[in-house]
Protein backbone atom coordinates (compact mmCIF):
# COMPACT_ATOMS: atom_id res chain seq x y z
CA UNK A 1 0.00 0.00 0.00
CA UNK A 2 2.81 2.52 1.12
CA UNK A 3 4.64 4.01 -1.35
CA UNK A 4 8.25 5.44 0.23
CA UNK A 5 9.29 8.80 -0.66
CA UNK A 6 12.20 8.08 -2.70
CA UNK A 7 10.51 5.73 -4.99
CA UNK A 8 7.90 8.31 -5.36
CA UNK A 9 10.03 10.32 -7.56
CA UNK A 10 10.66 6.85 -9.81
CA UNK A 11 9.16 6.31 -12.99
CA UNK A 12 6.60 3.44 -12.88
CA UNK A 13 8.41 1.35 -14.66
CA UNK A 14 11.48 1.76 -12.47
CA UNK A 15 9.22 -0.15 -9.29
CA UNK A 16 10.32 -3.19 -8.83
CA UNK A 17 9.20 -5.62 -6.10
CA UNK A 18 12.11 -5.96 -4.66
CA UNK A 19 11.97 -2.33 -3.75
CA UNK A 20 8.56 -2.70 -2.74
CA UNK A 21 9.39 -4.93 -0.54
CA UNK A 22 11.97 -3.14 1.66
CA UNK A 23 9.78 -0.04 1.52
CA UNK A 24 6.93 -2.45 3.12
CA UNK A 25 9.92 -3.84 5.83
CA UNK A 26 11.10 -0.06 6.54
CA UNK A 27 7.51 0.95 7.17
CA UNK A 28 6.86 -1.85 9.49
CA UNK A 29 9.66 -1.16 11.26
CA UNK A 30 8.75 2.73 11.50
CA UNK A 31 5.22 1.96 12.82
CA UNK A 32 6.54 -0.88 15.26
CA UNK A 33 9.18 1.95 16.27
CA UNK A 34 6.46 4.55 16.86
CA UNK A 35 5.19 1.86 19.59
CA UNK A 36 8.73 1.75 21.53
CA UNK A 37 8.14 4.69 23.63
CA UNK A 38 5.06 3.72 25.67
CA UNK A 39 6.76 0.04 25.26
CA UNK A 40 9.62 0.73 27.15
CA UNK A 41 7.93 2.89 29.78
CA UNK A 42 5.58 0.20 30.87
CA UNK A 43 8.37 -2.56 30.58
CA UNK A 44 10.77 -0.57 32.39
CA UNK A 45 8.41 1.65 35.37
CA UNK A 46 6.06 -1.66 36.05
CA UNK A 47 6.71 -5.08 34.64
CA UNK A 48 10.34 -5.46 35.46
CA UNK A 49 9.96 -3.54 39.37
CA UNK A 50 6.56 -6.44 39.16
CA UNK A 51 9.07 -9.45 38.27
CA UNK A 52 11.63 -8.07 40.83
CA UNK A 53 8.59 -8.38 43.53
CA UNK A 54 7.11 -11.14 42.77
CA UNK A 55 10.87 -12.80 42.82
CA UNK A 56 11.06 -12.21 46.72
CA UNK A 57 7.78 -14.78 46.95
CA UNK A 58 9.99 -17.45 46.59
CA UNK A 59 13.18 -16.19 48.92
CA UNK A 60 13.24 -17.07 52.59
CA UNK A 61 14.13 -14.41 54.99
CA UNK A 62 18.07 -15.53 54.79
CA UNK A 63 17.44 -15.30 50.61
CA UNK A 64 17.75 -19.34 50.05
CA UNK A 65 14.64 -20.60 47.28
CA UNK A 66 11.58 -21.68 49.16
CA UNK A 67 8.16 -21.92 48.49
CA UNK A 68 7.29 -21.12 52.84
CA UNK A 69 5.13 -17.66 51.64
CA UNK A 70 2.74 -20.21 49.84
CA UNK A 71 2.77 -22.99 52.20
CA UNK A 72 1.48 -20.20 55.13
CA UNK A 73 -1.07 -18.95 52.59
CA UNK A 74 -2.46 -22.73 52.48
CA UNK A 75 -2.34 -23.24 56.29
CA UNK A 76 -3.18 -20.27 57.87
CA UNK A 77 -7.10 -20.05 57.46
CA UNK A 78 -7.53 -15.79 57.45
CA UNK A 79 -5.47 -15.69 53.57
CA UNK A 80 -8.76 -18.10 52.91
CA UNK A 81 -10.79 -15.88 54.28
CA UNK A 82 -9.37 -13.03 52.46
CA UNK A 83 -9.72 -14.46 48.88
CA UNK A 84 -13.61 -15.65 50.23
CA UNK A 85 -14.36 -11.91 50.95
CA UNK A 86 -12.80 -10.39 47.30
CA UNK A 87 -14.78 -13.07 45.44
CA UNK A 88 -18.00 -12.32 47.45
CA UNK A 89 -17.49 -8.46 46.70
CA UNK A 90 -16.95 -9.00 43.35
CA UNK A 91 -19.79 -11.44 42.54
CA UNK A 92 -21.76 -9.16 44.50
CA UNK A 93 -20.83 -5.98 43.21
CA UNK A 94 -21.46 -7.82 39.30
CA UNK A 95 -24.42 -8.96 39.63
CA UNK A 96 -26.11 -6.16 41.51
CA UNK A 97 -24.65 -3.86 38.86
CA UNK A 98 -26.23 -5.73 36.52
CA UNK A 99 -29.71 -5.94 37.83
CA UNK A 100 -29.81 -2.03 37.99
CA UNK A 101 -27.21 -0.70 35.84
CA UNK A 102 -29.21 -3.02 32.84
CA UNK A 103 -32.99 -1.23 32.91
CA UNK A 104 -31.08 1.67 33.62
CA UNK A 105 -29.10 1.51 30.19
CA UNK A 106 -32.45 0.05 28.34
CA UNK A 107 -34.64 3.12 29.27
CA UNK A 108 -31.41 5.43 28.29
CA UNK A 109 -31.01 3.69 24.87
CA UNK A 110 -34.71 4.37 24.12
CA UNK A 111 -35.02 8.01 25.13
CA UNK A 112 -35.24 10.43 22.62
CA UNK A 113 -31.55 11.54 21.78
CA UNK A 114 -31.46 14.99 23.93
CA UNK A 115 -32.86 13.39 27.09
CA UNK A 116 -30.21 10.45 26.48
CA UNK A 117 -27.34 12.73 26.78
CA UNK A 118 -28.80 14.72 29.80
CA UNK A 119 -28.89 11.20 31.37
CA UNK A 120 -25.70 9.94 30.30
CA UNK A 121 -24.19 12.88 31.71
CA UNK A 122 -25.33 12.10 34.72
CA UNK A 123 -23.46 8.68 34.46
CA UNK A 124 -20.63 10.14 33.20
CA UNK A 125 -20.23 12.66 35.80
CA UNK A 126 -19.51 9.63 38.75
CA UNK A 127 -17.09 8.29 36.21
CA UNK A 128 -15.11 11.45 36.09
CA UNK A 129 -15.30 12.23 39.55
CA UNK A 130 -12.27 11.24 41.92
CA UNK A 131 -12.80 7.85 43.33
CA UNK A 132 -11.78 9.17 47.07
CA UNK A 133 -14.62 11.80 47.05
CA UNK A 134 -16.92 9.42 46.09
CA UNK A 135 -15.74 7.14 48.75
CA UNK A 136 -16.18 9.73 51.05
CA UNK A 137 -19.77 11.12 50.50
CA UNK A 138 -20.94 7.31 51.18
CA UNK A 139 -18.70 7.46 54.57
CA UNK A 140 -20.55 10.96 54.82
CA UNK A 141 -23.87 9.12 54.33
CA UNK A 142 -23.63 6.06 55.36
CA UNK A 143 -21.64 6.78 59.07
CA UNK A 144 -23.88 6.70 62.63
CA UNK A 145 -24.01 10.16 62.96
CA UNK A 146 -24.77 10.19 59.19
CA UNK A 147 -27.36 11.83 56.62
CA UNK A 148 -29.01 8.23 56.37
CA UNK A 149 -29.39 7.51 60.01
CA UNK A 150 -30.22 11.31 60.72
CA UNK A 151 -33.19 11.27 58.66
CA UNK A 152 -34.45 7.57 59.40
CA UNK A 153 -34.65 7.90 63.23
CA UNK A 154 -36.49 11.50 62.42
CA UNK A 155 -39.08 9.94 60.72
CA UNK A 156 -39.20 7.22 62.94
CA UNK A 157 -38.17 4.61 61.07
CA UNK A 158 -36.02 3.03 62.72
CA UNK A 159 -34.57 4.14 66.54
CA UNK A 160 -31.11 3.43 67.17
CA UNK A 161 -28.26 4.53 64.09
CA UNK A 162 -27.87 1.51 62.09
CA UNK A 163 -24.44 0.28 61.38
CA UNK A 164 -24.55 0.49 57.56
CA UNK A 165 -20.85 1.03 57.16
CA UNK A 166 -17.30 0.13 58.44
CA UNK A 167 -18.61 -3.54 57.67
CA UNK A 168 -19.34 -5.80 54.60
CA UNK A 169 -22.66 -3.94 53.91
CA UNK A 170 -20.90 -0.32 53.92
CA UNK A 171 -18.05 -1.82 51.42
CA UNK A 172 -20.65 -3.33 49.18
CA UNK A 173 -22.54 -0.19 48.69
CA UNK A 174 -19.60 2.13 47.42
CA UNK A 175 -17.91 -0.76 45.33
CA UNK A 176 -21.37 -0.91 43.22
CA UNK A 177 -22.22 2.88 43.08
CA UNK A 178 -17.98 3.17 42.04
CA UNK A 179 -18.70 0.53 39.48
CA UNK A 180 -21.75 0.99 38.20
CA UNK A 181 -20.79 3.23 34.96
CA UNK A 182 -18.50 0.39 33.72
CA UNK A 183 -21.38 -1.61 33.31
CA UNK A 184 -24.08 0.77 32.39
CA UNK A 185 -21.26 2.53 29.25
CA UNK A 186 -20.66 -0.77 27.51
CA UNK A 187 -24.36 -1.93 27.51
CA UNK A 188 -25.80 1.30 26.39
CA UNK A 189 -23.20 1.48 23.15
CA UNK A 190 -24.51 -2.18 22.47
CA UNK A 191 -28.22 -1.23 22.59
CA UNK A 192 -27.90 1.52 20.43
CA UNK A 193 -26.48 -0.34 17.99
CA UNK A 194 -29.22 -3.05 17.74
CA UNK A 195 -31.43 -2.91 14.65
CA UNK A 196 -34.82 -1.66 15.73
CA UNK A 197 -36.77 -2.44 12.82
CA UNK A 198 -35.52 -6.27 14.44
CA UNK A 199 -38.27 -5.28 17.45
CA UNK A 200 -40.93 -4.42 15.10
CA UNK A 201 -40.81 -7.40 13.20
CA UNK A 202 -41.01 -9.78 16.30
CA UNK A 203 -44.21 -7.26 17.13
CA UNK A 204 -45.46 -8.04 13.67
CA UNK A 205 -45.13 -11.60 13.86
CA UNK A 206 -47.01 -11.94 17.71
CA UNK A 207 -44.22 -11.59 20.15
CA UNK A 208 -45.07 -10.49 23.31
CA UNK A 209 -43.48 -7.38 24.41
CA UNK A 210 -41.92 -9.97 27.01
CA UNK A 211 -41.07 -12.87 24.93
CA UNK A 212 -39.58 -10.24 22.26
CA UNK A 213 -37.53 -8.70 24.58
CA UNK A 214 -36.11 -12.26 26.00
CA UNK A 215 -35.67 -13.52 22.34
CA UNK A 216 -34.41 -11.06 20.26
CA UNK A 217 -33.39 -7.74 22.18
CA UNK A 218 -31.96 -9.12 25.65
CA UNK A 219 -29.58 -11.86 23.20
CA UNK A 220 -28.40 -8.81 21.10
CA UNK A 221 -27.11 -7.09 24.16
CA UNK A 222 -25.22 -10.03 25.80
CA UNK A 223 -21.83 -8.51 24.14
CA UNK A 224 -22.02 -5.11 25.80
CA UNK A 225 -23.34 -6.91 29.17
CA UNK A 226 -20.58 -9.77 29.17
CA UNK A 227 -17.58 -6.94 28.03
CA UNK A 228 -19.15 -4.75 31.08
CA UNK A 229 -19.73 -7.49 33.63
CA UNK A 230 -16.06 -8.88 33.05
CA UNK A 231 -14.38 -5.42 33.31
CA UNK A 232 -16.60 -4.69 36.63
CA UNK A 233 -15.57 -8.08 38.12
CA UNK A 234 -11.74 -7.60 37.06
CA UNK A 235 -11.90 -4.10 38.86
CA UNK A 236 -13.73 -4.90 41.55
CA UNK A 237 -11.08 -8.32 42.48
CA UNK A 238 -7.97 -5.52 42.88
CA UNK A 239 -10.25 -3.49 44.74
CA UNK A 240 -7.84 -1.37 47.73
CA UNK A 241 -9.56 2.18 49.02
CA UNK A 242 -13.58 1.75 48.99
CA UNK A 243 -13.18 -1.42 51.34
CA UNK A 244 -10.39 0.45 53.41
CA UNK A 245 -12.15 3.33 53.51
CA UNK A 246 -15.97 1.66 54.53
CA UNK A 247 -14.86 -1.36 55.51
CA UNK A 248 -13.53 -0.38 59.06
CA UNK A 249 -10.70 -2.99 58.95
CA UNK A 250 -13.44 -5.66 59.00
CA UNK A 251 -13.48 -6.25 55.58
CA UNK A 252 -9.98 -7.49 54.37
CA UNK A 253 -10.00 -8.04 50.58
CA UNK A 254 -6.61 -9.55 48.96
CA UNK A 255 -5.33 -6.00 47.95
CA UNK A 256 -6.12 -4.12 51.78
CA UNK A 257 -4.36 -8.03 53.29
CA UNK A 258 -1.21 -6.98 50.61
CA UNK A 259 -0.79 -3.67 52.37
CA UNK A 260 -1.10 -4.64 55.59
CA UNK A 261 1.65 -6.92 55.35
CA UNK A 262 4.20 -4.37 54.05
CA UNK A 263 2.70 -0.99 56.20
CA UNK A 264 2.17 -3.60 59.43
CA UNK A 265 4.52 -6.46 59.41
CA UNK A 266 7.35 -5.50 56.81
CA UNK A 267 6.71 -9.11 55.18
CA UNK A 268 7.70 -8.33 51.39
CA UNK A 269 7.76 -12.61 50.52
CA UNK A 270 3.58 -12.96 52.31
CA UNK A 271 2.63 -9.98 50.38
CA UNK A 272 4.79 -10.78 47.25
CA UNK A 273 3.09 -14.19 47.24
CA UNK A 274 -0.55 -13.29 47.67
CA UNK A 275 0.04 -10.48 44.56
CA UNK A 276 1.64 -13.66 42.69
CA UNK A 277 -1.91 -15.23 43.10
CA UNK A 278 -4.29 -12.04 42.76
CA UNK A 279 -2.63 -11.22 39.61
CA UNK A 280 -2.82 -14.86 38.20
CA UNK A 281 -6.14 -15.35 39.02
CA UNK A 282 -7.10 -11.72 37.32
CA UNK A 283 -4.95 -12.83 34.41
CA UNK A 284 -6.50 -16.03 34.35
CA UNK A 285 -10.13 -14.52 33.80
CA UNK A 286 -9.01 -11.85 31.50
CA UNK A 287 -7.50 -14.61 29.04
CA UNK A 288 -10.86 -17.16 29.50
CA UNK A 289 -13.19 -14.39 28.71
CA UNK A 290 -10.69 -12.81 26.11
CA UNK A 291 -11.29 -16.23 24.66
CA UNK A 292 -14.62 -16.78 24.73
CA UNK A 293 -15.25 -12.79 23.76
CA UNK A 294 -12.47 -11.46 21.75
CA UNK A 295 -10.54 -9.23 23.62
CA UNK A 296 -11.03 -5.88 20.92
CA UNK A 297 -14.41 -5.97 22.08
CA UNK A 298 -13.37 -5.91 25.78
CA UNK A 299 -11.05 -3.65 25.23
CA UNK A 300 -13.03 -1.41 23.29
CA UNK A 301 -15.95 -1.23 25.60
CA UNK A 302 -14.11 0.16 28.79
CA UNK A 303 -14.04 4.01 28.05
CA UNK A 304 -16.58 6.38 28.40
CA UNK A 305 -18.52 7.44 24.17
CA UNK B 1 -53.07 10.73 31.35
CA UNK B 2 -52.96 9.71 27.70
CA UNK B 3 -49.49 9.10 27.60
CA UNK B 4 -50.04 6.29 30.02
CA UNK B 5 -51.75 3.83 27.43
CA UNK B 6 -49.87 4.91 24.80
CA UNK B 7 -47.40 2.74 23.00
CA UNK B 8 -43.62 3.03 24.15
CA UNK B 9 -42.10 0.83 21.87
CA UNK B 10 -42.60 -1.07 18.60
CA UNK B 11 -43.78 -3.71 20.66
CA UNK B 12 -46.88 -2.06 21.76
CA UNK B 13 -46.01 -2.11 25.25
CA UNK B 14 -47.76 1.05 26.75
CA UNK B 15 -45.80 3.51 29.21
CA UNK B 16 -48.04 2.76 32.16
CA UNK B 17 -47.15 -1.01 31.84
CA UNK B 18 -43.26 -0.13 32.22
CA UNK B 19 -43.57 2.87 34.86
CA UNK B 20 -41.64 0.09 37.12
CA UNK B 21 -39.17 0.39 34.73
CA UNK B 22 -38.61 4.40 34.52
CA UNK B 23 -38.86 4.50 38.24
CA UNK B 24 -35.89 2.04 38.81
CA UNK B 25 -34.41 4.02 36.14
CA UNK B 26 -34.69 7.26 38.19
CA UNK B 27 -33.90 5.59 41.26
CA UNK B 28 -30.67 4.18 40.08
CA UNK B 29 -29.88 7.94 38.35
CA UNK B 30 -30.67 9.12 41.80
CA UNK B 31 -27.97 6.80 43.24
CA UNK B 32 -25.26 7.47 40.65
CA UNK B 33 -25.32 11.43 41.25
CA UNK B 34 -26.73 12.42 44.55
CA UNK B 35 -24.17 11.13 47.09
CA UNK B 36 -21.46 13.12 45.26
CA UNK B 37 -23.49 15.99 44.79
CA UNK B 38 -24.58 15.97 48.83
CA UNK B 39 -21.12 16.42 49.28
CA UNK B 40 -21.13 20.44 47.80
CA UNK B 41 -23.47 22.11 50.04
CA UNK B 42 -21.96 20.47 53.37
CA UNK B 43 -18.87 22.17 52.05
CA UNK B 44 -19.92 25.74 53.30
CA UNK B 45 -21.08 25.00 56.44
CA UNK B 46 -20.42 27.02 59.31
CA UNK B 47 -20.22 24.63 61.51
CA UNK B 48 -17.67 22.06 63.28
CA UNK B 49 -19.65 19.46 62.43
CA UNK B 50 -20.47 18.09 59.13
CA UNK B 51 -24.19 18.96 58.54
CA UNK B 52 -27.09 18.53 55.60
CA UNK B 53 -28.63 21.58 55.12
CA UNK B 54 -26.20 24.03 56.67
CA UNK B 55 -27.65 25.53 59.64
CA UNK B 56 -25.12 28.60 58.97
CA UNK B 57 -23.61 28.82 55.51
CA UNK B 58 -19.68 30.07 55.51
CA UNK B 59 -16.87 30.21 53.34
CA UNK B 60 -14.37 28.60 56.65
CA UNK B 61 -13.36 25.44 55.56
CA UNK B 62 -12.38 27.13 52.47
CA UNK B 63 -10.41 29.72 54.19
CA UNK B 64 -8.83 26.89 56.33
CA UNK B 65 -8.36 24.97 53.35
CA UNK B 66 -6.46 28.02 51.42
CA UNK B 67 -4.79 28.68 54.76
CA UNK B 68 -3.35 25.08 55.25
CA UNK B 69 0.22 25.18 53.88
CA UNK B 70 0.39 21.44 53.40
CA UNK B 71 -3.02 21.53 51.33
CA UNK B 72 -1.91 23.94 49.16
CA UNK B 73 1.38 22.15 48.61
CA UNK B 74 -0.47 19.09 48.36
CA UNK B 75 -2.98 20.71 45.75
CA UNK B 76 0.37 22.16 43.47
CA UNK B 77 1.63 18.52 43.49
CA UNK B 78 -1.67 16.93 42.21
CA UNK B 79 -1.51 19.62 39.64
CA UNK B 80 1.98 19.50 38.61
CA UNK B 81 2.04 15.90 38.85
CA UNK B 82 -1.62 15.11 36.75
CA UNK B 83 -0.17 18.18 34.08
CA UNK B 84 2.74 16.41 33.67
CA UNK B 85 1.55 13.04 33.64
CA UNK B 86 -0.58 14.54 30.65
CA UNK B 87 2.25 15.78 28.42
CA UNK B 88 4.11 12.31 29.13
CA UNK B 89 1.21 10.34 28.15
CA UNK B 90 -0.28 12.09 25.51
CA UNK B 91 1.93 12.06 23.16
CA UNK B 92 3.43 8.38 23.81
CA UNK B 93 -0.40 7.32 23.55
CA UNK B 94 -1.13 8.88 20.24
CA UNK B 95 2.50 7.81 18.69
CA UNK B 96 1.37 4.01 19.87
CA UNK B 97 -2.39 4.02 18.45
CA UNK B 98 -0.87 5.74 15.33
CA UNK B 99 1.37 3.00 14.67
CA UNK B 100 -0.68 0.05 15.78
CA UNK B 101 -3.24 1.25 13.61
CA UNK B 102 -0.69 0.85 10.52
CA UNK B 103 0.53 -2.52 11.60
CA UNK B 104 -2.33 -4.08 12.45
CA UNK B 105 -2.54 -8.32 12.67
CA UNK B 106 -0.83 -10.58 15.62
CA UNK B 107 2.09 -8.16 16.54
CA UNK B 108 -0.14 -5.10 16.99
CA UNK B 109 -2.63 -7.23 18.79
CA UNK B 110 0.39 -8.14 20.92
CA UNK B 111 1.49 -4.81 21.65
CA UNK B 112 -1.54 -3.35 22.63
CA UNK B 113 -2.31 -6.00 25.27
CA UNK B 114 0.97 -5.21 26.41
CA UNK B 115 0.26 -1.66 26.98
CA UNK B 116 -3.25 -2.16 28.36
CA UNK B 117 -1.94 -3.87 31.34
CA UNK B 118 -1.55 -1.61 33.47
CA UNK B 119 -5.33 -1.28 33.92
CA UNK B 120 -5.42 -5.27 34.12
CA UNK B 121 -2.76 -5.79 37.16
CA UNK B 122 -3.82 -4.97 40.50
CA UNK B 123 -3.56 -1.10 41.05
CA UNK B 124 -2.31 -2.34 44.90
CA UNK B 125 0.55 -4.12 42.89
CA UNK B 126 1.84 -1.69 40.75
CA UNK B 127 2.19 0.45 43.79
CA UNK B 128 4.10 -2.16 46.35
CA UNK B 129 6.48 -3.24 43.13
CA UNK B 130 7.48 0.21 42.05
CA UNK B 131 7.63 1.55 45.41
CA UNK B 132 9.82 -1.42 46.26
CA UNK B 133 12.16 -0.41 43.08
CA UNK B 134 11.69 3.50 44.18
CA UNK B 135 13.48 2.58 47.55
CA UNK B 136 16.21 1.17 45.72
CA UNK B 137 16.26 4.03 43.08
CA UNK B 138 16.14 6.99 45.45
CA UNK B 139 12.50 8.08 43.63
CA UNK B 140 10.07 7.56 46.71
CA UNK B 141 8.59 11.14 47.26
CA UNK B 142 9.73 12.82 44.05
CA UNK B 143 7.44 14.03 41.40
CA UNK B 144 8.89 12.23 38.74
CA UNK B 145 8.56 9.42 40.16
CA UNK B 146 4.73 9.69 40.87
CA UNK B 147 4.78 10.95 36.74
CA UNK B 148 6.57 8.31 35.44
CA UNK B 149 3.97 5.50 37.21
CA UNK B 150 0.96 7.84 36.81
CA UNK B 151 1.98 7.67 33.37
CA UNK B 152 1.90 4.37 32.98
CA UNK B 153 -1.53 4.41 34.41
CA UNK B 154 -2.69 6.63 31.86
CA UNK B 155 -1.32 5.47 28.49
CA UNK B 156 -3.65 2.33 28.48
CA UNK B 157 -6.91 4.87 28.91
CA UNK B 158 -5.59 7.54 26.58
CA UNK B 159 -4.66 4.73 23.93
CA UNK B 160 -8.47 3.10 23.84
CA UNK B 161 -9.72 6.33 23.29
CA UNK B 162 -7.41 7.48 20.14
CA UNK B 163 -7.33 4.21 18.80
CA UNK B 164 -11.16 3.76 18.09
CA UNK B 165 -10.89 7.31 16.55
CA UNK B 166 -8.28 6.30 14.27
CA UNK B 167 -10.16 2.84 13.94
CA UNK B 168 -12.66 4.79 12.12
CA UNK B 169 -10.68 7.23 10.30
CA UNK B 170 -9.72 6.99 6.41
CA UNK B 171 -6.00 6.65 6.72
CA UNK B 172 -6.22 7.58 2.71
CA UNK B 173 -6.44 11.14 3.21
CA UNK B 174 -3.31 10.88 4.96
CA UNK B 175 -1.86 9.18 1.79
CA UNK B 176 -3.44 11.66 -1.25
CA UNK B 177 -1.67 14.57 1.31
CA UNK B 178 1.55 12.61 0.96
CA UNK B 179 1.40 11.47 -2.24
CA UNK B 180 0.86 15.85 -2.79
CA UNK B 181 4.25 16.20 -1.54
CA UNK B 182 3.39 16.56 1.98
CA UNK B 183 6.25 15.34 4.35
CA UNK B 184 4.43 12.40 6.23
CA UNK B 185 4.60 14.31 9.94
CA UNK B 186 3.70 17.29 8.30
CA UNK B 187 0.12 15.05 6.66
CA UNK B 188 -0.17 13.70 10.03
CA UNK B 189 -0.47 17.06 11.57
CA UNK B 190 -2.44 19.05 8.84
CA UNK B 191 -5.06 15.69 7.75
CA UNK B 192 -4.99 13.71 10.81
CA UNK B 193 -4.72 15.34 14.07
CA UNK B 194 -7.38 17.68 13.29
CA UNK B 195 -10.09 14.98 12.73
CA UNK B 196 -9.09 12.84 15.36
CA UNK B 197 -8.57 16.15 17.85
CA UNK B 198 -11.59 15.06 19.89
CA UNK B 199 -9.78 11.94 20.76
CA UNK B 200 -6.77 13.21 21.64
CA UNK B 201 -8.24 15.97 23.62
CA UNK B 202 -10.62 13.78 25.83
CA UNK B 203 -7.56 11.45 25.89
CA UNK B 204 -5.19 14.35 27.25
CA UNK B 205 -8.13 15.29 30.27
CA UNK B 206 -8.71 11.42 30.99
CA UNK B 207 -5.00 11.47 31.43
CA UNK B 208 -4.87 14.20 33.68
CA UNK B 209 -7.39 13.20 35.44
CA UNK B 210 -5.68 10.03 35.89
CA UNK B 211 -3.47 11.07 37.40
CA UNK B 212 -5.06 13.94 39.50
CA UNK B 213 -7.80 11.24 41.22
CA UNK B 214 -5.27 8.41 41.77
CA UNK B 215 -4.86 7.31 45.37
CA UNK B 216 -3.44 4.12 45.70
CA UNK B 217 -0.10 4.35 43.91
CA UNK B 218 0.03 7.82 45.35
CA UNK B 219 0.09 6.44 49.16
CA UNK B 220 3.05 4.37 48.69
CA UNK B 221 5.28 6.54 46.13
CA UNK B 222 4.41 10.01 47.24
CA UNK B 223 4.74 11.66 50.18
CA UNK B 224 6.40 14.62 52.32
CA UNK B 225 6.67 17.86 50.11
CA UNK B 226 5.64 15.64 46.86
CA UNK B 227 2.59 14.50 48.86
CA UNK B 228 -0.69 14.53 46.53
CA UNK B 229 -4.18 15.72 47.61
CA UNK B 230 -5.68 12.44 47.54
CA UNK B 231 -2.95 10.88 49.64
CA UNK B 232 -3.07 13.37 52.18
CA UNK B 233 -6.99 13.04 52.00
CA UNK B 234 -7.10 9.21 52.77
CA UNK B 235 -5.20 9.58 55.42
CA UNK B 236 -7.12 12.15 56.91
CA UNK B 237 -10.48 10.30 56.34
CA UNK B 238 -9.35 7.36 59.09
CA UNK B 239 -8.68 9.87 61.80
CA UNK B 240 -11.17 13.22 61.45
CA UNK B 241 -14.24 13.59 59.77
CA UNK B 242 -14.25 17.48 59.30
CA UNK B 243 -15.79 19.77 56.60
CA UNK B 244 -12.47 20.17 55.21
CA UNK B 245 -12.28 17.15 53.30
CA UNK B 246 -15.94 18.12 51.76
CA UNK B 247 -13.93 21.10 50.48
CA UNK B 248 -11.47 19.41 49.29
CA UNK B 249 -14.20 17.04 47.60
CA UNK B 250 -16.01 19.92 46.22
CA UNK B 251 -12.66 21.58 44.59
CA UNK B 252 -12.30 17.70 42.95
CA UNK B 253 -15.49 17.80 42.01
CA UNK B 254 -15.82 21.19 40.07
CA UNK B 255 -11.65 20.28 38.82
CA UNK B 256 -13.47 17.28 37.00
CA UNK B 257 -16.71 18.73 36.30
CA UNK B 258 -14.54 21.79 34.39
CA UNK B 259 -12.52 19.04 32.37
CA UNK B 260 -15.73 16.93 31.19
CA UNK B 261 -17.23 20.55 30.10
CA UNK B 262 -14.08 21.29 28.45
CA UNK B 263 -14.21 17.80 26.58
CA UNK B 264 -17.49 18.43 25.71
CA UNK B 265 -17.57 21.78 24.04
CA UNK B 266 -14.24 22.07 22.58
CA UNK B 267 -13.43 18.65 21.14
CA UNK B 268 -17.18 17.78 19.89
CA UNK B 269 -17.00 16.19 16.48
CA UNK B 270 -18.71 18.32 14.09
CA UNK B 271 -22.32 16.83 12.82
CA UNK B 272 -21.76 16.33 9.20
Amino acid sequence: MYVGGKARDMTVGALNAADLRRDARQEHWTMLGLTVPALLLVTVTMLVPIVWLFSLSFLADDGAFSLEHYRRMLEQPSYGRNFIVTFEISLLTTAIAIAVGYPLAYVLAQLPPRAANLCLIAVLLPFWTSLLVRTYAWLVLLQRQGLINKWGIAQGWWSEPLALVHNFSGTLIGTVHIMLPFLILPVYGTMKSIDGSLMNAAANLGASPVRAFWSIYFPLSLPGLAAGALIVFILSLGFYVTPAVLGGGKVTMVSNRIANDIEIFFNWGAASALGVVLLTLTLVIVYAAARLLGLSRIAGAGHAP
Amino acid sequence: MRWLSQPASATQVTHGSRLWLYALAALVLAFLTLPTLIVVPMSFSGSQYLEFPPRQWSLRWYQSYLGSASWMQATRTSFAAGGLTMLLSTPLALMAAYGLNALRGRWAAIIYAALLTPIIVPVILVGIAVFYAYVRLKLVNSLMGIVLVHSILAIPVALIVIASALKSYDMNQELVARSLGAHRLKAFLLITLPQIRFAVITAAVLSFLTSFDEVVVALFVSGGDNSTLTRNMFNALRDQIDPTIATISTIMIVVSSLLLAVAQLFGRPKKQ
